[in-house]
């Protein structure tokens, strides 16, 4: 009788707890704000803008060169693909015929990016849900990736590669020979990755039917990049509308129509095959030529509206330049793929446990920077 | 039924798991990809491209490049760089003539971005491959690159 009576006495209350801003899971200093009643989260309150460092105000201030070494700070891990969007738009707005060679280069340096990311971000996402050892095999093969920008940009992570126009200077010597020994070394290690992650029980248990996003929800929420794609979203930039040398090359675009969180890790790990199989088509045969067209040391954009969408490593980057026809621009905005996927976290949160929203922010695959710009 | 079998899968790949890892345990000795820094210092060479700092190499006369045309100035997007320059007379021609007096270069605000180098119409600033920037005080971070008692090359134009 009187347990009866404690049982139904017995309330659950919803509470708030605070993960980050320095939340090892959180890739930064993002805060999540949770209401939680017992394990299970009823809200996700994302609270922004403890890095933000105001670019687009700062690109208002610069010339168009300067610009892009300033969306080297967004996605840091997309760096060469965010110089490549504005020098796109520049190169758009004057009407510059830009050489094969560059537009070559230019796309064998943004697929390595993509490897590169895809594989921090493998490794991470092993962390976040608990397999540590995840970590220092991507890590591995992102080093070498490293070395390749290294040698022929001069930074690991910041390039600045692209001017306006085409490339900084011309690729290293080495940087063919190095870029196949890659991806000799990668093929054989990729496979690795499916046998120690990908077919473990433990992961799939945590990762299969978390999270799921439909594609409604996906185009609503404006989703892109392997988000939106493992929703069975067709969003790829590179595929609808190519630039640089995309529209010489074939590749599949990685699609699922899950949802969950293990479609968003099988959508990445495919994106690397593709990557690869991608610079192999144009490693070969890069056209010789000039690495950039002569520009005014002064760029001045015609009067009138800009605007560029490029595929990074975390989906579609739009750079919207409006000009007065003056040296500056008079207002920059990028649309960062972060921010509309961070939108949607609250949404396939709500109802699971807070193991599993970790697990989804995983794939998710937040920059911070990226977010706050 | 269902949970010996949850254990059997589990344990299996598991172990699938680790036939990776243990690989690369018993043959860590020859694949080993980390370095022992700081004991390499002496071997460890960065590449020849590697944005370190911008320097200003000085010949064996004491004399470098620079103009003074203050484009690179122009170009940093940080103001990391700020020319003194002074006027006086070209030895040569005996007209008026726009001389360097300090470069003074901020490492501490310099965003690598290597666009003064691109600038500079007379290659007179150069990266070097120096990676061990840290000191105990800023102020330390604030160089001036040309020498002290060092001039302009003969002969350099922009
Ligand atoms: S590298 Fe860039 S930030 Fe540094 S001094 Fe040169 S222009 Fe300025
Ligand atoms: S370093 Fe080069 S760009 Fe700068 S003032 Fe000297 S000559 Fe001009």
């Amino acid at each position: 009788m009187e347990t009866t009576a404690v049982k139904s006495n017995f309330k659950s209350e919803e509470y708030f707890i605070n993960m980050g801003p320095q939340h090892p899971a959180t890739h930064g200093v993002l805060r999540l704000l949770l209401t939680i009643d017992g394990e299970i989260i009823k809200k996700v309150e994302p609270d922004l803008g403890y890095i933000h460092r105001s670019i687009e105000k700062m690109c208002e201030r610069d010339s168009y060169q300067q610009i892009v070494h300033l969306t080297d700070r967004m996605d840091y891990l997309s760096s060469h693909i965010n110089n490549e969007a504005v020098c796109l738009t520049v190169e758009n707005a004057l009407q510059l015929e830009i050489p094969d060679r560059v537009q070559v280069i230019r796309t064998i340096l943004s697929e390595l990016t993509r490897i590169a990311s895809h594989c921090l971000w493998w490794g991470v996402m092993g962390m976040d849900v608990g397999a540590l050892t995840t970590y220092f095999y991507g890590f591995r093969d992102r080093e070498m990736i490293n070395d390749i920008f290294e040698e022929t940009c001069g930074a690991r992570l910041t390039m600045n590669y692209n001017i306006p126009g085409g490339l900084m200077f011309d690729i290293h010597p080495n940087f063919v020979k190095r870029t196949k020994e890659f991806i000799t070394h990668f093929k054989t290690k990729l496979p690795e990755y499916d046998t120690l992650l990908t077919g473990n029980i433990i992961f799939q248990k945590r990762t299969k039917g978390v999270g799921i996003l439909s594609k409604e929800d996906a185009i609503s929420f404006g989703a892109s990049g392997p988000v939106g794609r493992a929703s069975g979203y067709s969003c790829d930039v590179r595929k609808h509308h190519p630039y640089s040398a995309y529209d010489r090359v074939t590749f599949n675009e990685a699609l699922k129509t899950e949802g969950d969180t293990f479609a968003r890790y099988q959508v990445r790990i495919q994106e690397m095959w593709e990557s690869m199989a991608i610079i192999e088509q144009l490693i070969d045969n890069i056209p010789e030529g000039e690495h950039k067209v002569a520009t005014n040391a002064v760029i001045k954009l015609p009067k009138g509206e800009f605007y560029q969408k490029v595929e990074t490593a975390r989906g579609e980057l739009g750079v919207y330049i409006i000009s007065t026809g003056t040296k500056n621009p008079y207002r920059v905005k990028f649309r960062s793929p972060g921010f509309s996927n961070l939108s949607l976290l609250n949404h396939i949160a709500v109802g699971g446990k807070i193991g599993d929203l970790v697990a989804s922010m995983a794939t998710l695959d937040l920059v911070i920077p990226d977010i706050d710009r | 039924m269902s949970y010996f079998s949850d254990i059997y899968n589990g344990i299996k790949t598991l172990l699938t798991g680790m036939s990776v890892t243990g690989k690369y345990f018993l043959t860590s000795r020859k694949g080993a990809i980390t370095q022992q820094y700081p004991d390499n210092r002496d071997t460890l060479k960065m590449f020849e491209r590697f944005r370190g700092e911008v320097v200003m190499p000085h010949d064996e006369n004491n004399e470098h490049q620079c103009t003074g045309c203050q484009k690179c100035e122009l170009a940093c997007p940080n103001g990391s760089i700020e020319i003194i320059w002074d006027r006086g007379i070209d030895e040569a021609t005996g007209k008026k003539k726009k001389f360097i007096d300090k470069h003074v270069y901020h490492l501490g605000l310099c965003t690598m971005c290597g666009l003064c180098i691109e600038a500079c119409p007379t290659d007179a600033i150069v990266w070097a491959q120096n990676y061990e920037n840290s000191t105990y005080d800023r102020t330390q971070l604030t160089k001036v690159l040309n020498r002290p008692g060092s001039k302009v090359k003969a002969g350099v134009e922009d």
